[in-house]
């Protein structure tokens, strides 16, 4: 543990630590560059806004109407029958709308059922293998201008169900129930 | 398609109050999330000008250039549009290393110029290229290595071995991750032979 934490600690300075040298020795204007990159980044969040405020809003009109609960209680029985323990499936068909409400639902299972209980480390688990592929979409395609997504979302959404499935057969297979 | 998943959202959600009695919760949630959505975006300006201004100092120093070689024999493979020397594959491969270590904040800006760079070489199209759909692909099915925030909620609610979940995640990540482009692989073909007939 100890090792992971001092690596995650240590290299966001290590990095920056490597590109201020380097410049130095290529003789990049160094300061002159990072404020001329960083003047990108203000025009590029500004542009995002529309984008990610529009999103947000549908998504969480959605959670506020109970809609989201709703459509999970009309398919947990389908995943039962395939086996999937009914207490992921929130966190399964939250996780590619909304990163922070699936950070939310996994903080809810670990808190309810422990995080060693089988439940705490499969939602650890699924939280940790996928992404939230509505929100990746909105801001990578928003700020560049991307209006026809062509198969983009088809394949991201296929790729999360991809890594719900191998997450919970993983954890059944090396944890158990 | 984005278009109609977020009509569906909207409306579903405003249909389901009517019936649910929770138009109270919808009318607020929109004034409320509007204004996070704000605060999210105000909240991007510090690591999207910190990171961008960084990377710009890497990449007039060759840096990124000289990752892209290191990997270029992997990332031609899954990135058969862009020339290998091209300043996208070095925002590819550093978006990919801040995700791997669950850099979420760096990830994002370098995952911008990545798409910025890559609607260059697609003669600045507003339309996704192949290599933009490959690489949302793997974004989506995340790679990342050492779950940080998870490790830090485990531990939080005391578990006896917070890190136990890294090898299954790794695990899961893995087999997402190849999946997701057999997935991207199956839809490019599937669009090629379409445009053949």
């Amino acid at each position: 543990m100890s090792v992971i934490t001092t690596i995650s600690t240590w290299i966001i300075p290590f990095i920056i630590l490597i590109v201020l040298i380097a410049g130095t020795i290529k003789k990049v204007p160094t300061y002159e560059t990072f404020v001329e990159g960083g003047k990108e980044g203000v025009r590029m969040a500004i542009s995002l806004l529309p984008f990610l405020l529009g999103m947000i809003v549908a998504i969480s009109i959605f959670r506020a109407s109970g809609a989201m609960e709703g459509f999970v209680a009309l398919i947990s029985p389908l995943l039962q029958i395939l086996g999937i323990p009914s207490d992921i499936v929130p966190l399964a068909a939250v996780r590619p709308i909304s990163g922070t409400a699936a950070l939310a639902v996994t903080t809810d299972l670990i808190k309810e059922f422990g995080p060693d209980s089988f439940i705490g480390k499969l939602a650890s688990t699924m939280q940790g293998s996928t992404d939230t592929t509505l929100y990746v979409l909105t801001v990578y395609f928003g700020a560049v201008g991307i209006k026809k997504m062509g198969d983009a979302l088809k394949v991201g959404l296929l790729a999360d169900l991809i890594g719900i499935i191998a997450s919970i057969m993983i954890c059944t297979y090396i944890f158990g129930f | 398609m984005v278009n109609l998943i977020w009509v569906f959202l909207a409306v579903t959600g405003i249909i389901y109050a009517m019936f649910n009695g929770t138009m109270d919760e919808v009318n607020e949630a929109i004034f409320e999330s509007a204004d996070e959505a704000v605060m999210l975006a105000i909240g991007l300006i510090s690591v999207l000008v910190f990171w961008l201004g960084i990377m710009r100092i890497a990449e007039n120093a060759g840096l990124l250039r000289g990752l892209a070689n290191l990997f270029k024999p992997i990332f031609k493979r899954i990135f058969p549009e862009i020339p290998p020397e091209h300043p996208a594959m070095g925002y590819i491969l550093s978006n990919f290393s801040a995700n791997l270590f669950g850099l979420g904040n760096a990830a994002t800006p370098l995952g911008i110029k990545a798409m910025e760079e890559m609607k260059k070489i697609n003669n600045d199209s507003i339309e996704a290229s192949r290599s933009m759909v490959t690489f949302l692909a793997l974004n989506t099915s995340s790679v990342t290595l050492i779950p940080t925030t998870v490790i830090a909620i485990r531990m939080q609610y005391d578990s006896a071995n917070p890190t136990e979940i890294v090898g299954t995640t790794i695990l899961a990540t893995g087999i997402s991750t190849i999946g997701a482009l057999c997935v991207d692989r199956f839809f490019y073909y599937r669009r090629v032979r379409r445009n053949k007939s």
